[in-house]
């Protein structure tokens, strides 16, 4: 490892030279660099944590911060678990989760197998897929609200022209049927180049030599990817399903702009639930309660997720 | 079809390629050309059936993001006939221009926002960056997996308390609070990133200036920021972008002085509706930028979206 040669160096020297020159000694220096950091982060992030976790044994209300504060100790909790609405809501990011991970990983992929193909002024046409992913979720999804209408709606006139359909005839947004694909086909246009980029470094990561090798051996085409590239691009693979899987359970500027949630309950994910509780409703102390049951979910199954990947690694 | 190499795909198979990637890409495309196209139409052409594709351009869209307008009787405008040519598109449509609308003040907290959290995030997370690059920090492996932890909690979840801790600070709605909010949010993505670009400097060059009788901090400023200057200005861009695009936290913790562009655009409405000339105008000056920066960083894309954990 060329690491232990550079941290002999790095034992060996500065103490020494630090010792002969003016100014702070190294460990002061490393103290005065990390510490605003942590600082800030401290204050911002684990603080408002260690508050909502206080708060969600209360009942709480934000909108009347003189009422008289009461330890429900478990009940919120208890409630939330027994709430037939949180459950649909569940119910309705998982559906969210398990769709735009699924035709990501399936056009990102393949968008990724076809770019490796390497044709001239590839390197542009990647440039131009990436753009959505970059853009303002908020902003693009209330626009897409224009895309979906049913007589005016570029897709919907899209979808006519292909399937003869018309296109009055459905609203992508409004019925509930179509409501919870509606969101799936925008996340899934805004960040499959996510998942195709990271599918890309895997693809560019595998030698020439081993497909090499492999042809030597008359291995068939088809072996070669089942046998050479799936099993060297699925790493990659899975950490782009872990990023998409962390914000997609946290999803919320998009959605509640294209549907606000509706019709019904259908799109309701957990994030927009979450922001009626406390924001609308003014349940502080309950969704405060959900919020840590959200992120110790996450936390949680992201933790199995990256033991299982490390296992791939490995392999 | 001779190719020197069993691996080079054969010119057949990169046209194919070529063929289905680009449709792709036109395809990707098409939503955001409806929204340029869609800033240049007048309102009818905007909700025409069926959608327009060719359509006589106007400045409508934009005239309306940036003015507020009122309806006037015929002689009051036969009395003061239009001197600019934005008021002439107005005056066709029997209005005058009352005043500025919002959109300007909006855009500008955008920009305020996004650089002055930018700055912050960068000169801390630099700092920082180096300090767990180049030093033995007790805890470094947890204080950096707790600083990565941080993005997992749902933002409603943390605008809870952040919602209070501001009220009871005086900072809600104020560009301060929010400039200080999203530069704790980007610090996990300043410290992630420029630490992988400062392990990539090799530490002779240090050692060197140090043995040459510079300072640590000398050495800091004068040997590995120059070096760094490249991943400190896309580390830059991506808080940049981060900032701009974020719609969580603004729309709940800012109302009228320091609210930003996003959740202000989709609340653009004409008669009867969402105004889409103006709302599309707002959306493309809004994301213009974004596209320009996004060609730029095209080689440290990956790098910046996985929080450097693949590397190109």
């Amino acid at each position: 490892m060329s690491e232990t040669a550079m941290d002999r160096i790095a034992k060996a020297t500065p103490p020494r030279v630090a010792r002969r020159i003016k100014g702070f000694s190294d460990r002061t220096i490393a103290w005065i660099f990390v510490a605003p950091t942590i600082f800030l982060l401290l204050a911002v992030n684990i603080f408002p944590l260690i508050w909502t976790i206080r708060l969600s044994f209360t009942n709480y209300r934000a909108n009347r911060p003189n009422a008289e504060l009461d330890w429900v100790g478990l009940r919120n909790y208890q409630r939330i678990l027994n709430d037939g609405d949180i459950w649909q809501t569940m119910q309705a990011t998982a559906h969210f989760l398990f769709w735009t991970l699924f035709f990501q990983v399936l056009i990102g992929f393949a968008l990724a197998w076809l770019i490796n193909r390497k044709f001239k002024g590839n390197d542009l046409w990647t440039t131009i897929i990436v753009l959505p992913m970059m853009l303002s979720p908020a902003v693009v999804g209330n626009f897409w609200t224009l895309l979906y209408q049913p007589q005016i709606g570029l897709f919907n006139n899209i979808v006519a022209y292909f399937t003869g359909a018309d296109p009055t005839s459905f609203s992508m947004i409004g019925d509930v049927a179509l409501a919870p694909w509606a969101i799936v086909i925008v996340d899934t246009w805004m960040w499959t180049p996510f998942v195709m980029l990271i599918c890309l470094a895997g693809l560019r990561s595998i030698p020439d030599s081993i497909y090499e090798a492999a042809e030597c051996d008359r291995a068939s085409k088809w072996r070669q990817f089942w046998t050479i590239t799936v099993p060297m691009v699925l790493p990659f693979l899975m950490l782009a399903v872990l990023f998409r899987g962390i914000e997609n359970f946290k999803m919320f500027d998009l959605v509640v702009q294209l549907t606000g949630g509706g019709p019904g309950n259908t799109t309701t994910l957990t994030s927009i639930e979450l922001k009626r509780e406390a924001f609308e409703k003014w349940r502080t102390g309950y969704s405060s309660a959900y919020g840590i049951i959200l992120f110790v979910t996450v936390f949680g199954l992201a933790s199995i997720y990256v033991k299982a990947l490390n296992k791939v690694k490995e392999r | 079809m001779s190719s020197f190499s069993v691996t080079e795909p054969s010119d057949r198979q990169k046209w194919i390629a070529g063929i289905l990637v680009v449709g792709y890409a036109l395809i990707t495309l098409m939503p955001l050309i409806w929204i340029l196209a869609t800033g240049f139409k007048s309102s009818p052409d905007a909700i025409a059936y069926p959608p327009k594709v060719l359509f006589e351009p106007t400045l409508e869209g934009y005239v309306n993001l940036f003015t507020t307008q009122t309806r006037q009787t015929p002689e009051y405008l036969e009395a003061n006939p239009p001197t600019t040519w934005y008021e002439e598109i107005v005056h066709d449509k029997g209005m005058v221009i009352a005043g500025p609308s919002r959109f300007g003040g909006r855009f500008l907290n955008s920009v305020i926002i996004g650089f002055g959290s930018t700055f912050l995030s960068v000169f801390l997370g630099t700092l920082a960056a180096y300090a767990f690059s180049r030093y033995r920090i007790p805890l470094k492996d947890d204080l950096m997996f707790f600083i990565l932890s941080t993005r997992m909690m749902p933002p409603i979840a943390v605008a809870i308390p952040i919602f209070l801790m501001f009220r009871s600070l005086g900072l809600s709605d104020t560009h301060a609070g929010m400039i200080l909010l999203y530069t704790a949010v980007n610090l996990s993505l300043s410290v992630w990133l420029l630490k992988g670009f400062m392990d990539e400097i090799p530490r002779e060059y240090e050692e060197a200036a140090l043995i040459d009788g510079y300072t640590r901090f000398q050495a800091f400023c004068k040997v590995v920021l120059p070096q760094a200057t490249m991943g400190i200005a896309a580390t830059a861009i991506f808080c940049l972008i981060f900032a701009w695009n974020e719609y969580a936290f603004a729309v709940l913790l800012t109302s009228g002085n320091a609210q930003t562009a996003p959740p202000f655009i989709p609340t653009i409405i004409g008669v009867g509706g969402q105004d889409w000339p103006a709302v599309a105008a707002g959306a493309t000056i809004f994301l213009l930028p974004v596209m320009v920066f996004t060609i730029l960083l095209r080689k440290h894309l990956l790098r910046g979206i996985t929080f450097g954990a693949v590397r190109k």
